[in-house]
């Protein structure tokens, strides 16, 4: 396969960036997208170019590292991360945009490469449970029904990768917040801390610069871990009476 | 921390806000739709109803409505535009491609229907409660009905015979439909309700209240057009 990439080149943070165009002659349709870059970035190296950088670690889609808008999808075209995407979901002769995801609270480090500490910042700011509960309590001392310890493992799936706040018209982070707020705020263990911590969350969110949510659900059809907008509705309400009735 | 819910800093706390004046503003559509519909019972019903709307309360009740819908109208529009405000700044360099996934088109341009619905609101007012636009057909001057109360039904059926009005008041309703069909279901999100069987109720409702203003408020100067009623 033969593409033809539309990639965004910034040296810097303050550096303006730019779209740089090359060709991807030798790829295979079985590569992964990071793959892919990786053939390209040895071309550019044997051409002595700086390569493209770009995030990555697990590349088996657990850890939220790769990121990527690829022709104005987060995760490009198919719903998993985009190290699991692969070039057989291209066609030959294609033109791809390459960009970084693209949010104020998201600055761009380096050409693929945002720094996402802002989501780092929200999660210190209260997705933790700060009660001593000593040793491991025994198996059923602490009843959980199925459904609700089902749903909790759903939240607790997000990876925080940040393709939600990508995806965002508004580049709001409402659907990894209340992922992080419902996966605690559904378990026993969770409940003392519950409004004190969607308060201090909802309120880290917005110090760090992220956009409202207009309701549209970009972000639950880009979720490479399928976390459901439910949560936001969810997050709402939490907030909406812990506002009205913290005592702190 | 206060005990409020902080406004404007929060955009859970606006979108809140957003999500109630939204819905006051459908319970008044739907009402003010409801009331016009009586055009087709005859002059007798549509006359005795704007005369009632004069006079509840001794013609308190008319001004306490209408200051409390100028305040929920301002309190949506200047919200929305704090919100569109935070929005934007949240993505100061934008996509080079598009990638919407299945966002609807109204969604994505409510700041838009929504300025057309308040554009039409001031020519609306200026036509049937000012008089501004067409002031020999309005009801303080054209000759009241038998009864003695303003001929509302004689004011309508004659300013809707004009294609260009009747067209403005068609394009508007569009608007409006449009904004509906988002909002009307957005709301139910906006308040944290929006959970398991109630989310699935979001796009009917949008679609379903939208459908049912555009068709009902549309039907009074299509048939009035249409010379059904005259
Ligand atoms: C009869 C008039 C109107 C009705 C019935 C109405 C209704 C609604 C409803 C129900 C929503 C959804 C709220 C939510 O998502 O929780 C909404 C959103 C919105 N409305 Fe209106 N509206 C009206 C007039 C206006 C006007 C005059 C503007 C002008 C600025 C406007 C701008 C907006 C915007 C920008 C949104 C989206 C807000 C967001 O999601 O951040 N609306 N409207
Ligand atoms: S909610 Fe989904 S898209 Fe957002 S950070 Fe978590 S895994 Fe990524
Ligand atoms: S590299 Fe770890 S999820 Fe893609």
């Amino acid at each position: 396969m033969k593409l033809t990439l539309k990639v965004w080149r910034q040296n810097n943070p303050s550096d303006s960036g730019r779209f740089v165009e090359y060709q991807a002659n030798n790829v295979v349709p079985d590569m992964s997208f990071l793959e892919m870059l990786d053939v390209v970035n040895g071309d550019l190296m044997a051409q002595g170019q700086e390569p493209i950088a770009f995030d990555h670690d697990c590349r088996e889609g657990i850890c939220g590292s790769c990121s990527l808008v690829i022709n104005g999808r987060a995760h490009g075209p198919t719903r998993g991360t985009t190290c699991q995407t692969y070039m057989r979901n291209f066609s030959d002769g294609q033109t791809l945009v390459i960009e970084p995801w693209r949010a104020k609270a998201f600055p761009v480090l380096r050409d693929l490469v945002c720094d996402r500490s802002a989501f780092d910042r929200i999660t210190q700011a209260g997705g933790y449970i700060s009660s001593n509960v000593g040793g491991a309590p025994d198996g059923n001392a602490l009843p959980i029904p199925k459904v609700v310890a089902d749903k909790a493992m759903d939240a607790a799936e997000c990876i925080g990768c940040g393709a939600c706040v990508a995806a965002c018209k508004n580049a709001s982070a409402m659907l990894f917040v209340s992922a992080k707020v419902s996966h605690l705020g559904l378990l026993p263990q969770g409940q003392p801390e519950r409004t004190a911590r969607v308060r201090k969350m909802v309120s880290q969110m917005d110090k760090e610069g992220f956009g409202a949510c207009t309701n549209q659900y970009e972000c639950e059809a880009a979720c490479p871990k399928e976390i459901s907008a439910d949560f936001i509705a969810r997050m709402n309400g939490d907030y909406l009476w812990a506002s009205v009735t913290t005592e702190e | 921390m206060s005990s409020f819910v902080p406004i404007p800093s929060s955009s859970i706390g606006c979108k809140f806000f957003m999500g109630i004046t939204g819905l006051l503003l459908i319970g008044f559509v739907l009402g003010h739709m409801t009331g016009n519909l009586l055009i087709f019972m005859g002059p007798e019903a549509i006359n005795e109803y704007g005369e009632f709307l004069q006079t509840m309360g001794h013609g308190v009740l008319i001004w306490v409505a209408r200051i409390g819908l100028v305040a929920i109208f301002t309190i949506h529009m200047a919200l929305a535009f704090a919100l569109r405000n935070k929005n934007n700044n949240a993505r100061p360099v934008p996509y080079g491609a598009d990638g919407t996934i299945q966002a609807s088109w109204a969604s994505r341009h409510m700041m838009l229907t929504g300025i057309v619905i308040f554009l039409f609101l001031v020519y609306h007012i200026a036509h049937f409660t000012v008089g501004a636009i067409d002031p020999d057909n309005h009801k303080e001057v054209i000759a009241r009905d038998i009864h003695n109360k303003f001929d509302i039904y004689s004011m309508v059926v004659k300013g809707f015979q004009q294609p260009l009005v009747s067209g403005l008041y068609i394009l508007a309703q569009l608007a409006l439909g449009l904004h509906l069909s988002h909002g009307a279901g957005s709301w139910l999100q906006s308040l944290g309700l929006a959970r398991g069987w109630v989310r699935k109720l979001i796009l009917p409702l949008g679609y379903g209240i939208a459908g049912i203003i555009v068709v009902g408020n549309c039907s009074i100067p299509v048939s009035i057009l249409l010379g059904w009623v005259k």
